[in-house]
């Protein structure tokens, strides 16, 4: 039996209110609020926290065989985005780690693959939603990231068994983006209503007999998709019970696009007892439908971080913060000096302390070093260090310093001295956080950043936040 | 551990510095002729008569040529060194180590910095290497900015306590500055508008902050024997040690913030060469590096002036101004000067020269200069926990 071993969500901390796009702009308020992936985030960042989470959670010593990372906006092309996530979560060379992106539909498409593979598959599904400012996509959209560990009983216990699923696809342009766009743009509502329902109905009807299930005994269904009005008429039409209709987040959260199956999968299955039937509807440039059976082990399984935490947990910002964070309003920056380019040679001999914060610590001595040294700090040993993986360890503010020179792409920077539980200290900029709202003492975790760009190159590294949410 | 110093083997007997301004008009280059030309005829020499060179710059060129070009040094062994903000101190260190192995008779010391054609406010040139990205990258302000509330913590400082006390301080290297025509800023500050100013990185306003300057210094070293050839007063190298942290202090849960390890080592061992046990009563003067109010605060203790959390009580009565028990920063301090990086330190040393031989002018004149006959010059480079550090002993007389 194949089915989902692990899974876990990443929702950013901040969040824009829909008003606050009127207030600016004009135009009818909207109600609720979007997420908001951080400046120094990305879909490669959030799809990293969200599979370290889902890693959290995983069966005992069991790792992926693959890692596939699904966005329609990727950090980069041509590279592979998913070698960082990869590299950050320590995977062993011999996984693949593949990037299955490019359009909306690849999330789901990735998930379906992964469940028809033989293999544990950890499917990594990530997305940041923009629009030009007033625009429906703009508002309605929202930042996330997904990840779902698949794979069989052999490699742990199934939380929810994959009973079967079916799609359907036609060729018709609804939604499109060309390359380096930031805005998607769209054909008249009504025509992708009218393409999207009859596919929609046959993938259900194709999934239900797949499955052998009736719409009947679905407990929780999951309905999204890219074309909102289509999903909404879709979702009346399947026949399943009126609350078995999993809230789509989107009055908290928005649609998150690729990500966004993933995500209201995770948040069905944290709501779910063992023993139901739970089915995952996309609308993305055809139907795609999967169904699963909890099995009792979903009982004993606790989420890293459950999605409703994360949603709750979020900070408002302004929009013209959102704007400026999006590239749609340039803000003057600091006078000092932009970041260089990171060395691609230097970065890859470092990979395991920049991509997964692993320190060394001495033998000898015990003493931690962050980055890793030869030579120890305390007592010379030379060469005698063991790697120290540091990224899961929380820490301690012992002091910290708002400053209002460096560069940054969104300045102030707030730096912070932090002592590790067991030892080790490093300082680290902070980030999701406001300087006044943080003390001496406060406990903070490490999270997988983008620090700056140049020349193309991406710089990710490793920055604290406050916790907000414990980590089961 | 073999730091036998070179006291009293070695003389300066002859000094230039430039004004340290926002020279637009004038470059590296003619800095450096500038400072060379003042020191020359100071010593009453020529630039042929000067056996080997040493170039301290940070980031204003590369190699002795970038001091054997300008001043057309034919044949000559010109050494260029890098140290951080200790650049100055350490080209005057390595002069003066040669001449008292014995390998010249006469070595030129000179430091330079052209800050200001970078087109940044604050100094932004150094370390370019290419990296991983995964360095620090926040400015020297903010990294200082951390020993305030730490030192304040320890020793029960209430914050607007400590803020008087910060602004007490460049309030006095503001007085001192004012005096002096080489100094960049030449205007008294008062305490309430050194208070007022913006914050730039923690609890540090802008006039806690060193300004940015263009300058160049030189010193001309000779063996002590030879000294009185040169000049009537010369000054006496009593001592010169450096130290190299291992930056450890960043990365040690050990380390508050509260003090400099680098500089406590460093001075002990510059007193040692020195002969120098009590340095808050030997000394008639000190230079040291007020990069940051807070920095020159932690120095008084680290460098054996004030009893460990009472520097803050001692800057508040006065003990280190101009008509103190002991004056600090008697020529403006990099506070007045800005800090090119390279001169800093042959400025500091610079002043002891004037200062020893009498020859400050009468608003500025340390008044024990005579009676004492010491003079110190601590200067530093890097950051709290990791941070290179020079402390330098100088005399009017041998012995």
């Amino acid at each position: 039996m194949r089915g989902i071993l692990s899974f876990s969500s990443y929702v950013p901390y901040r969040r824009l209110a829909r008003s606050a796009i009127a207030e600016v702009l004009g135009g009818a308020p909207a109600k609720g609020t979007r997420s908001v992936a951080s400046y120094d985030e990305d879909t490669t960042t959030m799809g990293m926290e969200a599979a370290r989470l889902a890693l959290d959670s995983s069966p005992a010593g069991h790792e992926p065989d693959e890692l596939w990372f699904s966005t329609a906006t990727p950090a980069y092309q041509d590279k592979t985005n998913a070698t960082a996530i990869h590299a950050a979560l320590r995977l062993d060379s011999d996984r693949p780690a593949i990037d299955m992106g490019g359009a909306v539909r690849s999330g789901v498409g990735a998930l379906r693959a992964a469940l028809d593979s033989t293999r544990s598959v950890l499917v990594v599904t990530s997305d940041m939603r923009t629009g030009l400012p007033s625009s429906a996509d703009e508002s309605s959209g929202g930042d996330g990231a997904a990840a779902i560990l698949t794979g069989s009983e052999s490699d742990g216990p199934v939380l929810a068994t994959y009973l079967g699923g079916a799609s359907a696809t036609e060729e018709f342009t609804d939604r499109w983006r060309a390359p380096g766009d930031v805005r998607s743009k769209v054909w008249e509502e009504r025509f992708g209503e009218t393409a999207y329902l009859p596919l929609g109905e046959r993938a259900w009807n194709d999934a239900l007999k797949a499955s052998t299930i009736t719409a009947e005994q679905v407990d929780r269904i999951v309905v999204t998709g890219t074309h909102a009005r289509a999903v909404r008429s879709l979702a009346g039409r399947l026949g399943t019970a009126k609350e078995a209709l999993v809230d789509d987040l989107s009055t908290t959260v928005g649609n998150t696009g690729t990500a966004h199956p993933g995500l209201l999968l995770a948040s069905a299955l944290e709501g779910a007892r063992p023993g139901q039937v739970i089915a995952l509807v996309v609308l993305a440039d055809g139907a795609d439908v999967l169904v699963f059976r909890t099995g009792d082990a979903l009982s004993s399984f606790t989420p890293a971080r459950p999605v409703a935490a994360q949603v709750e947990a979020g900070a408002s910002i302004p929009y013209a913060k959102f704007l400026s964070w999006r590239g749609l309003l340039p803000v003057e920056p600091p006078r000092r000096p932009e970041p260089e380019r990171t060395s691609s040679s230097a970065a890859a001999r470092s990979e395991e302390w920049k991509f997964a914060f692993v320190g060394s610590r001495d033998r000898s001595s015990g003493a931690i070093h962050l980055p890793p040294a030869r030579i120890s700090m305390k007592g010379d040993a030379v060469d005698d260090m063991e790697p120290v993986p540091m990224a899961d360890v929380p820490a301690t503010v012992v002091t910290f310093t708002v400053d209002r020179l460096v560069y940054s792409p969104s300045p102030p920077v707030v730096f912070a001295v932090l002592d590790f539980d067991g030892g080790g200290r490093f300082a680290s900029e902070l980030t999701d956080v406001d300087a006044e709202d943080l003390s001496i003492g406060d406990r903070v975790e490490m999270t997988f950043r983008r620090l700056s760009t140049a020349d193309g190159i991406h710089n990710y590294f490793w920055k604290a936040r406050p916790i907000r949410i414990p980590r089961s | 551990v073999a730091s036998h110093g070179i006291k009293d083997k070695v003389a300066i007997v002859g000094m230039g510095c430039t004004p340290f301004r926002e020279h637009w008009n004038k470059s590296t280059d003619d800095m450096l002729v500038d400072a060379a030309q003042e020191t020359f005829a100071s010593a009453g020499m020529e630039k042929a008569d000067v056996d080997a060179y040493w170039l301290g710059t940070a980031m204003s060129g590369n190699s002795g040529i970038a001091l054997a070009r300008p001043l057309k040094l034919h044949d000559k062994p010109v050494t260029h060194v890098e140290n951080f903000c200790a650049t100055g101190s350490e080209a005057l260190r390595g002069a003066a180590y040669a001449v008292a192995a014995g390998g010249y008779d006469v070595a030129m010391a000179i430091g330079v910095e052209k800050v200001k054609d970078g087109g940044y406010q604050g100094l932004s040139g150094a370390g370019k290497a290419p990296t991983d990205g995964t360095g620090r990258s926040l400015t020297a302000a903010a990294m200082f900015s951390l020993v305030a509330p730490a030192y304040a913590k320890k020793y029960g400082v209430d914050e607007a306590e400590l803020k008087d006390v910060l602004a007490r301080i460049a309030w006095k290297n503001h007085h001192n500055g004012a005096r002096n025509s080489r100094a960049q800023f030449r205007r008294e500050v008062a305490q309430d508008v050194i208070c007022n100013m913006p914050r730039v990185a923690g609890p540090l306003g802008v006039y806690d902050c060193a300004g940015v300057a263009d300058g160049a210094a030189a010193a001309i070293v000779v063996r002590a024997e030879d000294a009185h050839r040169y000049t009537d007063r010369p000054i006496y190298v009593k001592a010169l040690s450096l130290v190299a942290g291992t930056g450890s202090g960043v990365i040690d849960p050990e380390y508050d913030f509260t003090h400099f390890p680098e500089v406590e080592r460093c001075a002990a061992d510059a007193y040692k060469q020195a002969g120098v046990t009590d340095p808050r009563r030997q000394l008639a003067m000190a230079e040291v590096h007020d990069c940051f109010t807070p920095t020159e605060l932690v120095l008084m203790e680290d460098l054996g002036f004030a009893e460990r959390g009472t520097a803050w009580k001692e800057e508040l009565a006065g003990s280190f101004d101009l008509d103190g028990d002991l004056p600090v920063n008697p020529d403006g301090g990099l506070k007045s000067f800005g800090h090119p990086v390279g001169a800093s330190g042959l400025r500091m040393m610079f002043e002891c020269w004037l200062q020893l031989r009498g020859e400050a002018p009468d608003d500025r004149r340390v008044a024990s200069a005579a009676d004492r006959g010491l003079a110190l010059t601590h200067n530093l480079g890097g950051y709290p926990g990791e941070m290179v550090s020079f402390v330098g002993v100088v005399g009017s007389q041998p012995g």
